[in-house]
């Protein structure tokens, strides 16, 4: 369970970007994050991590403080906690496994990940990863050499990794095509589902949130103001969230899309059988 | 009716905006090089004898001698291709953690400072400067120039590594940050992969200019290739002259297409 109290961010510029977001999110529960640009989401999940360190407030992961904790205790602290990347962020002259493999560099000493060496454990876990998100042939290709949408699961594979007890996932699909999109978040879902993990995602597709999402918290200007269930988002939601805009002619056109793929899938179906 | 838009267009002035101020600094600099050409004092019997010594250095470029001091000259040779191997070995060994250090993304601001100032020091100092410097403290020979080189080395490399660094994906480390690894952890596989091909080619462009700075810093004392040709240019001998001269281009080119081969093989 993550408790986040009375957490605040302002940057050295004077700009501030969280005030006193309290949420709590119990194990499990998959979390949409939505809002405008510039509205604190990014800022948010990196003060969970201390990516970026939050000026006030509490973070509890299952009772630990991570606010405030020294160098090596964060570090330790960090491993509890797997993030995915917009435009994934895997390094990418190494190679699928070393990506993977990179979520074990917590647990490991320094000469077993310089040599490459990880316990047994480790690559076993690593392939069972690599085939749960189906690229396990693709272990030995660089990761520059993969499509968006199997990077993106090679970050998801480098997240699980690290055996985490939450998941924050930054804008996982701001790079992808609809339906890749919907593939990644689908998976995403999948296993939080089969390991109970609860996940704070970032999401600025409006649609897809409320597709995937169990629970939807809307930020703006650095404080929270929507916290519900997906179908309470209602326009006026919308509205307090982003500001003035024709919902109902976005929403209309999702469905045209939804309509479209729908057909399509329906005779993909009529030309198998 | 419609609006009429203008048929010409003059790029407007990105340096100096004011009119008045664009030509004063034009006739600024043009009286300045009238001034300055006029303090040269050329003296033409002077000119015209030097002509006559490099008429005769010409000729030995057209008949180089290979044979006659072939020994001094395969010696000076092998030394001066040792010491551009070992300086730049050691001097890139050195200036990997000096670099590291020398970028502000991933070092503690007193290491970088205390990096930034080596690397400021190996740069302000020419290789000649350093040549006269080290052949005073140890003496004639190689080792000096090989202590040349490789100082040399370290404020060549260490700087572009650095810069290297600092320009960085920065999402990379921070998704490598981000599962608990540490600081060497995060070197090692954010940042290393991301500055190795460049550091492996830079590396590359150094040996080739040790190569060149060895002929040179050996007019100084510091051995190797530079001091025979000086030994063969003050005995007069320039047929022998001529055939180092012509070895030592022969060598710079191969280093140059191979390392430039080998750098796009590497890309």
């Amino acid at each position: 369970m993550l408790i986040l109290d009375a957490l605040s961010k302002t940057y050295k510029t004077g700009d501030t970007a969280l005030s006193d977001v309290s949420l709590t999110v119990p194990k499990g529960q998959i979390m949409g994050l939505i809002g405008p640009s510039g509205a604190g989401k990014s800022t948010l999940i990196r003060c969970i991590n201390r990516l970026v360190e939050p000026t006030g407030g509490k973070v509890l992961l299952n009772d630990v403080d991570l606010v405030g904790l020294g160098k090596r205790e964060l570090r330790q602290q960090r491993r509890r906690i797997g993030m995915i990347f917009q435009e994934y962020a895997l390094v990418e002259r190494l190679t699928v496994m070393e990506n993977v493999l990179s979520g074990r560099l917590g647990y490991v000493p320094f000469w077993r990940s310089y040599l490459r060496r990880f316990p047994a454990e480790d690559i076993t876990r690593a392939y069972a990863l690599l085939d749960r998100v189906g690229l396990l042939e693709h272990a030995d290709k660089r990761a520059d050499a993969l499509s968006g949408g199997q990077r993106q699961r090679v970050g998801i594979a480098r997240a699980l990794a690290q055996d985490p007890e939450l998941l924050l996932v930054d804008e996982p699909t701001a790079s992808l095509d609809p339906k890749t999109s919907r593939q990644i978040m689908r998976l995403l879902i999948e296993i939080c589902a089969e390991r109970g993990l609860p996940a704070i995602v970032n999401i600025h597709d409006v649609p897809l949130a409320q597709q995937f999402m169990q629970r939807i918290v809307g930020l703006r200007a650095g404080r929270v103001v929507f916290d519900g269930p997906p179908d309470l988002l209602t326009q006026d939601a919308l509205t307090t969230i982003y500001g003035e805009e024709d919902w109902n002619a976005m929403r209309k056109g999702d469905e045209e899309q939804s309509a479209a793929e729908a057909d399509a899938r329906e005779r993909l179906a009529a030309l198998v059988v | 009716m419609s609006i009429t838009y203008p048929t010409r267009w003059k790029r407007p002035p990105q340096i100096i905006r004011d009119r008045h101020w664009r030509i004063a600094v034009q006739i600024g600099i043009v009286v300045y090089l009238v001034l300055a050409l006029g303090t040269v004092d050329v003296n033409w019997t002077r000119v015209y004898e030097g002509l006559e010594r490099g008429q005769r250095f010409v000729l030995g470029f057209l008949q180089p001698d290979f044979t006659s001091r072939w020994r001094d000259i395969s010696n000076g040779l092998i030394e001066s291709l040792t010491m551009t191997l070992t300086s730049t070995v050691v001097g890139v060994a050195i200036s990997v953690p000096i670099g590291i250090g020398a970028a502000r993304n991933i070092a503690p601001v007193w290491i970088y400072r205390i990096c930034r100032s080596i690397i400021a020091i190996s740069r302000a100092l020419q290789e000649i400067i350093i040549a006269i410097f080290l052949v005073a403290m140890f003496g004639f020979g190689p080792f000096a120039g090989f202590l040349t080189l490789s100082f040399a080395t370290i404020g060549f490399i260490a700087k572009l590594l650095a810069d290297d660094i600092e320009e960085i994906e920065e999402a990379q480390a921070e998704a490598i940050r981000a599962t608990g690894a540490s600081w060497w952890q995060v070197v090692n596989y954010a940042v290393q992969p991301q500055v190795m091909p460049r550091l492996i080619g830079l590396s590359l462009y150094r040996l080739d200019i040790n190569f060149r700075e060895s002929a040179v810093i050996g007019i100084v004392g510091a051995g190797g290739i530079g001091a025979t040709l000086n030994t063969a240019i003050s005995r007069y001998e320039y047929d022998s002259a001529g055939a180092i001269l012509l070895i030592i281009i022969g060598i710079v080119m191969v280093a140059e297409y191979s390392s430039s081969y080998l750098r796009k093989f590497l890309q």
